[in-house]
């Protein structure tokens, strides 16, 4: 499972940093892995009975199509301030914008991908 | 400032005194719940929980169902207090790894009671619950589960039926029968006021939809097939 073992090692780099704040990798275990999966795939345990499936993460191409704002956007305000689905809640209340800075940092990382390419 | 050290030693022996009268929740209960808080204030704090805060059970639970639950425990959480720790790569997506749970320890009925009503006194937030005003209501079942499924979005996380729905979060077909109604309300309303690192989002649900939620629920646990 080669995306998973690039997880643990995106997350065990994450984990170094300061600890004033959450670390992302330590978020993206809290509150992300649940819809989008341990490998961060979408696949996480949640999505048996969802009317639409969360967003794979590892998924190059269509994650190369968010801006950075944009991801920002969804984790603060949720998948509606998108147009996406209100499956995607928001954690604007649980996290600081920092810390979803940095996970917005997380997912380019997870996808290999920056925006428009 | 000697009166005031004799007052606080004087204080401080009296609770010792009723602690040991209490017994079972500090002895017990303590190695896996959080009996005394505040909540987690950290990830690494709530990643390691292994049973719901109970320091605030007086404001949380309904005092019948504690001793019938205490009594014959069962999960409530389909994967755990921290689902990361409860699952594992699957077919179709990550499963829950069953081996990994434990079973709650079953308790005599006059052990229960006692537990409950310690439980029942343990009551800091009762200015969170004074906020909520329930107004009597019904919603039809069709009606609450659209709210919930489909302009909510609780589904991700929530079973409203044994096999519907979501499976990180606490169980919700139960749900009116294990908790207060001004709970559920306030906990809605604001998860992080409780649980700061709380797995459950703050969606900004208005009134109008909190108390949909709260008749919702009653709904869902007076079915007969969810009677647990």
């Amino acid at each position: 499972m080669p995306n998973k073992l690039l997880l643990v090692i995106l997350l065990a780099i994450f984990s170094i940093q300061a600890q004033a704040k959450e670390t992302a990798a330590d978020n993206y275990k809290a509150y992300c892995v649940q819809c989008h999966g341990m490998a961060g795939n979408g696949k996480g345990v949640n999505i048996r009975d969802m009317s639409v499936m969360p967003r794979d993460h590892t998924d190059a191409k269509a994650m190369s199509g968010r801006s950075d704002e944009t991801l920002f956007k969804v984790i603060k305000e949720g998948g509606p301030s998108i147009d996406k689905s209100i499956l995607m809640p928001p954690w604007g209340e649980t996290l600081s914008d920092e810390e979803i800075k940095d996970l917005v940092q997380l997912l380019r990382m997870l996808c290999k991908c920056k925006f428009g390419t | 400032m000697n009166m005031q050290r004799i007052i606080f030693a004087a204080l401080l022996g009296f609770s010792g005194a009723a602690l040991a009268e209490g017994g079972m929740l500090q002895r017990d209960c303590s190695v896996c719940h959080n009996i005394t808080g505040p909540a987690a204030q950290t990830l690494i704090v709530a990643f390691a929980k292994k049973g719901p805060d109970l320091f605030y059970a007086g404001n949380k639970y309904r005092q019948e169902w504690l001793i019938s639950w205490l009594q014959k425990p069962g999960w409530i959480r389909p994967a755990g207090i921290y689902y990361g720790d409860h699952i594992k790569t699957g077919v179709k997506s990550d499963e829950i790894d069953a081996s990994t749970l434990k079973d709650h320890v079953a308790l005599s009925k006059a052990d229960a009671t006692k537990v409950a009503h310690e439980l029942m006194e343990l009551k800091p937030h009762d200015d969170l619950i004074a906020k909520e005003k329930i107004e009597p209501g019904t919603i039809s079942k069709q009606m609450g589960e659209m709210a919930f499924d489909k302009f909510l979005g609780c589904i991700a996380c929530h079973l409203i039926e044994p096999e519907y729905g979501g499976l990180s979060g606490p169980e919700l077909y139960t749900a009116a029968k294990r908790l207060q109604p001004e709970f559920i309300a306030s906990f809605i309303r604001s998860p992080q006021a409780w649980e700061p690192k709380s797995w459950m989002p703050n969606k900004h649900v208005s009134d109008g939809n909190i108390q949909k939620m709260v008749s919702y629920l009653q709904v869902l646990s007076k079915e007969a097939a969810n009677a647990k």
